[in-house]
């Protein structure tokens, strides 16, 4: 029952790094333009 | 896209007089704090990463230039730059040079306020997916825990850390449904709100006192993946009317006219159409639409007034005539000075009638707003009763009773209520989309589905709305390609047919001289009307005509027809064996409108019908009991398209009757409106569907609940499992059968 001490921290903890993540990609305006985020995957690199 | 429409927003041609004025864009750009200067465009003819990358790149290396991005969803684009506003031309200039035309666009407060809204959702969606795959997580355990004796304060631990993650979820993620919920009660109302917000807030609340006391169960779990399906439904909601609105918006910026103003020194100054005053003297260019009532000053053309009045033969006008807002230029450039605007037009005429129809159609309540006016009282009494029921009747402490009261609030909580309807418009909206069909209205998939009246413009919906090369077959090749190369200086829509029946190697011919209304002439070669060509047979069939004469040769005669659409005779048909009744109505003479009624097996029609006709038919209609869709595309079909239970507009048609419409559907065919029908048929079979679904479910577990049965597995497990089959159901009729 100890390892719980650690181990619902460390659960916790990643969770809360992936909600971060995905909030800060939102305000970076990542899911502005879906479409063009695929289309833009095809393109080469630019110069 | 229609031809018409093209016109409307074709790029502006070098020789055109647009090209010479100084466009307005600066009153677009907005200068960033950061020193450097913005501009938000429309795109038109974007459709693929290849058009991302030619303006990205193509304006890449100007001077100045920062940033250039094209957003492909929502096809608008963003420039941002340094040094001198004034720049914004250049940039435009070069985008139009790779053939896209640009509209400057302002993202207005009621985008920015969407797209706010749009993220607080998908945040709070976020966090509560977060909190409700975390306390579920720690939930097993505990019910794990009661099977296999766990020990008191593990189980408390594990309450609480429920608790630290579950309570500020709630208050975050919650915002959404108290603000409306406080709205409401605010506004002596009930909403669906009201119950979820309470069933939400009492249960966390309940459980914490729960947990303080150290008792067995605690409901955050439930609570907190209330909210989460909760959101999914809102978030699914906002999404299909934003896309909805976004789209709808883009058509009108498309579509807003502008006009060349001439300015005393002989300047030309592009204007908002709103902005132009009696008075003001203005340049047409050909292909151009008229900005304003006026009378001609000089020139000669021909406008086309289809749009307005439904009448197929465009019309002469020479200097002193009077011209209406809204037609359609189709011959030389026009100078006119405006004699009424804004208010005082034809077209703000209709604009009105369109308005006052609108008033009339009595506002329609959702099928989910019906229920849930029923539902959400219902759900209170259930409460409040089995509270009360286990207290005063059946002697129970205060506590134990509260806890009885939120588990059926939870349980009966309208989660699958709240995804039933949403779900099912986001995959039908998704549908009608792929088959080029923009809805615009939220209800109008309800409405559609009890049509039994389909009543239809001629012009431009069963027609294709231009005059076609009728006789094409008993013309010789060298006769039709002498008249295409002489046509083809011409913007007349019978010149457009004869160049368009010729096909694409057309030269045209220098030295062609146009007479308005009459035809055209190189040397001793015409092509024109039959008095103008000479012609003294008397054949009085009625036909949109040319002639083309040539010395020494036999005259030739070209008939022309506004085609009906393609398919429009299968639709016809599919309407009818759907048990539809089907009507015509027409502004066009009796002539054409007869000839396509017989053509089509239209047994019920009428012609010579004003705007206000059309309304007063539809009410008829709807009088007798009728549900009737209306599909039109000209401006005196718009009031007609407001008054109609539910309306259809192709995309060719004029702004005003998109904004009438609910919905509007692309190409050339006709066949949407079927589809769109029958999508609309197949959703309410779903939507009700999936409220017996979630009906029944509450007949399960209401009882239970009231039973004081409910333990936080069981709520979990049946909120859990009713949401999934709700969007389950909804999302079978994105596969399936057309």
């Amino acid at each position: 029952m100890n390892g719980l001490i650690y181990l619902i921290p460390i659960a916790l903890g990643l969770g809360l790094l992936a909600l971060g993540a995905f909030l800060w990609s939102l305000k970076a305006g990542q899911y502005e333009d879906m479409d063009g985020a695929a289309e833009r995957i095809l393109h080469d690199d630019e110069d | 896209m229609t031809d018409l429409a093209v016109q409307n927003s074709g790029t502006i041609p070098a020789d055109s007089p647009f090209g010479a004025a100084e466009g307005d864009y600066l009153d677009h750009v907005s200068a960033l704090p950061d020193g450097r200067f913005s501009l938000h465009l429309l795109v038109e003819g974007v459709h693929c990463g290849g058009c991302v990358r030619r303006i990205e790149t193509g304006l890449a290396g100007m001077p100045g230039l920062d940033d250039v991005r094209v957003n492909l969803s929502t096809r608008r684009m963003s420039v941002h730059w340094n040094g001198q506003p004034s720049r914004a031309g250049d940039y435009v200039r070069a985008i139009q040079v790779l053939g896209y035309d640009v509209v400057p666009f302002d993202p207005g407060t009621a985008i920015d306020e969407h797209q706010r809204r749009s993220s607080e959702l998908l945040r709070a969606l976020a966090v509560a997916g977060f909190a409700a795959g975390n306390v579920m997580l720690l939930s097993v355990a505990v019910w794990y825990g009661h099977a296999q004796g766990m020990d008191e304060i593990t189980r408390d631990l594990l309450h609480w850390i429920s608790a630290l993650i579950a309570l500020p979820a709630v208050a975050y993620a919650g915002r959404p449904f108290f603000r409306s919920a406080l709205a409401a009660i605010g506004g002596r109302r009930i909403n669906m709100d009201v119950p979820i917000s309470l069933a939400v807030l009492l249960a966390a609340g309940m459980s914490l006192v729960q947990t303080m006391q150290g008792a067995q169960h605690a409901y955050f779990d439930s609570s907190i993946s209330l909210l989460f399906f909760l959101l999914i439904g809102r978030y699914f909601d906002h999404r299909a009317r934003g896309r909805v609105r976004q789209a709808a918006e883009r058509l009108l910026a498309l579509g807003r006219e502008s006009a060349v103003v001439l300015t005393e020194d002989g300047g030309q100054l592009i204007m908002a159409a709103s902005r132009i005053r009696p008075g003001m003297t203005l340049l047409v260019a050909a292909g151009a639409r008229l900005p304003a009532d006026g009378t001609v000053l000089h020139g000669s053309s021909t406008v086309d007034a289809s749009l307005l009045t439904g009448e197929t033969m465009p019309q002469t006008v020479v200097t002193r005539d009077p011209v209406l807002a809204g037609a359609l230029n189709t011959g030389a450039p026009l100078t006119i000075m405006a004699t009424a605007t804004g208010d005082s037009t034809v077209l703000a005429d209709i604009v009105r009638l369109v308005e006052a129809s609108e008033q009339k159609r009595s506002r329609y309540v959702a099928l989910a707003d019906r229920l849930s006016a029923i539902y959400a009282p219902a759900v209170h009494g259930l409460a409040a009763g089995a509270f009360l029921g286990w207290m005063v009747l059946g002697g129970m402490d205060w506590q134990p009773a509260l806890l009885i009261a939120i588990a059926v609030l939870i349980v009966t909580c309208p989660c699958a209520l709240g995804l039933a309807v949403p779900a099912v418009q986001v995959v039908a909206s998704g549908r009608l989309m792929q088959a080029g069909v923009l809805l615009k209205s939220a209800t109008a998939l309800e409405r559609l589905a009890a049509v039994d009246t389909v009543v239809f413009d001629k012009t431009g919906t069963l027609t294709e709305g231009r005059p076609e090369l009728a006789n094409g077959a008993e013309i010789n090749s060298e006769d039709l390609m002498l008249a295409a190369s002489i046509a083809a200086s011409s913007r007349h829509p019978l010149a457009r047919a004869i160049t368009r029946a010729a096909g694409l190697d057309i030269v045209p011919r220098q030295g062609v001289h146009e007479e308005p209304g009459q035809g055209l002439s190189l040397g001793d070669v015409r092509l024109g009307s039959r008095v103008w060509c000479g012609i003294a047979d008397q054949n009085e069939d009625f036909f949109l005509e040319l002639w083309l004469t040539r010395d020494g040769d036999k005259p030739v005669r070209f008939c022309f027809q506004d085609r009906v659409r393609q398919d429009a005779m299968a639709t016809l048909a599919g309407l009818r064996a759907r048990g539809l009744k089907i009507e015509m109505l027409s502004g066009d003479r009796e002539g054409p409108a007869a000839a396509v009624a017989k053509e089509l097996g239209i047994t019920t029609w009428s012609a010579r019908q004003s705007p206000g006709d059309k309304c007063e038919r539809l009410r008829a209609l709807q009088l007798e009991g009728r549900r009737v869709l209306f599909v039109g595309d000209g401006l005196n079909d718009a009031p007609a398209l407001a008054a109609a239970d539910v309306s259809l507009s192709p995309s060719s048609a004029s702004d005003i009757s998109q904004n009438a419409a609910d919905a509007i559907f692309q190409g050339r065919l006709l066949a949407p409106v079927l589809l769109t029908i029958d999508l609309g048929r197949r959703s309410r079979r779903l939507v009700r569907q999936n409220f017996v679904l979630s009906l029944v479910y509450n007949v399960v577990t209401v009882p239970l609940a009231i039973a004081g049965l409910v333990t936080p597995l069981i709520a979990a497990l049946a909120m859990s499992s009713s949401s999934l089959i709700v969007v389950g159901n909804a999302l079978r009729l994105a596969g399936g059968k057309r």
